[in-house]
């Protein structure tokens, strides 16, 4: 079944898949004001850019694309938990996860 | 018949997505992102690509997502929390998101892929893959570890109470 399948979708439409759910994740990021939601959408577009990656893997018929993307996810639960302690820190100092009550630096 | 699952998980991949990103309750959003998860992990399955729809879901199901329900429970966030200040950056980053969707369209609009996709392979298989990554990638295999310990350490400096507090 697998097999027809490969055949039967092209890979424009993996990429089209793809970007939608990156352009959704920009969507987020940039629209929500909530600190958790931002690590969300971070989290979808890093889907997205893997989902796109082990298309063009089974495409091309190359194994290494598949390994990256292994990487990839180590590299985002390491990124999601050293950001989520800086979440937690952050909502010890100032008592909310808001991100624009964070512009102590601005001028 | 294959191509109607490829489409109805796309289709529930972007809907439950778009529900994350625009609901108000923080906690439904994660559990929102938990569906495009597995939704992502079937398309996986349907490229055949086994060893990571297990390892996805096992990561990104299992740890992140367990970690994002503890921390909205430490900070007691279950409620419905509204930051929004104004409509027009609501309107902004809408239209900034559309412009990138359109961007990146019209870039691969004109593009031609070459496949050359065989049928029954098995390089998503995790004998193939465990393969590659322990003979091509067997440094950067090993780095990971030290860049988890890294993260580890990391996470406890950050949430170590200050001792000294003058």
């Amino acid at each position: 079944m697998n097999d027809t399948l490969v055949m039967a979708v092209p890979l424009s439409h993996y990429i089209a898949v793809s970007a939608i759910l990156f352009s959704i994740g920009v969507i987020g990021i940039l629209m929500r004001r909530n600190l958790i939601v931002m690590f969300l959408s971070i989290e979808l577009m890093l889907n997205s850019v893997n989902l796109l990656a082990v298309a063009f893997s089974v495409y091309h018929n190359d194994s290494n694309a598949q390994a990256f993307v292994f990487f990839i996810m180590v590299v985002a639960a390491a990124e999601i938990a050293v950001g989520l302690a800086m979440l937690v820190m952050i909502y010890r100092n100032i008592r909310t996860i808001d991100i624009d009550a964070l512009k102590q630096l601005k001028w | 018949m294959a191509a109607a699952l490829f489409y109805s998980l796309s289709l529930i991949c972007i809907v439950s997505s778009l529900i994350m990103i625009f609901h108000k309750n923080t906690m439904y959003s994660v559990l929102f992102l938990l569906i495009t998860f597995f939704s992502v992990a079937g398309l996986y399955v349907t490229l055949n690509a086994q060893f990571l729809a297990i390892v996805h879901i096992i990561v990104y199901a299992g740890a992140i997502m367990v970690l994002f329900l503890y921390v909205i429970m430490f900070l007691n966030m279950s409620h419905i929390v509204s930051f929004q200040k104004s409509k027009v950056i609501k309107i902004a980053a809408t239209f900034t998101g559309l412009m990138v969707f359109l961007v990146l369209t019209a870039s691969l609009s004109s593009a031609t892929y070459n496949s050359n996709a065989v049928a029954g392979q098995d390089i998503g298989l995790a004998s193939t893959l465990g393969r590659v990554i322990f003979n091509d990638f067997l440094i950067p295999f090993e780095v990971s570890s030290i860049l988890f310990l890294s993260a580890m350490v990391g996470v406890v400096i950050f949430n170590k109470k200050d001792v000294i507090d003058e």
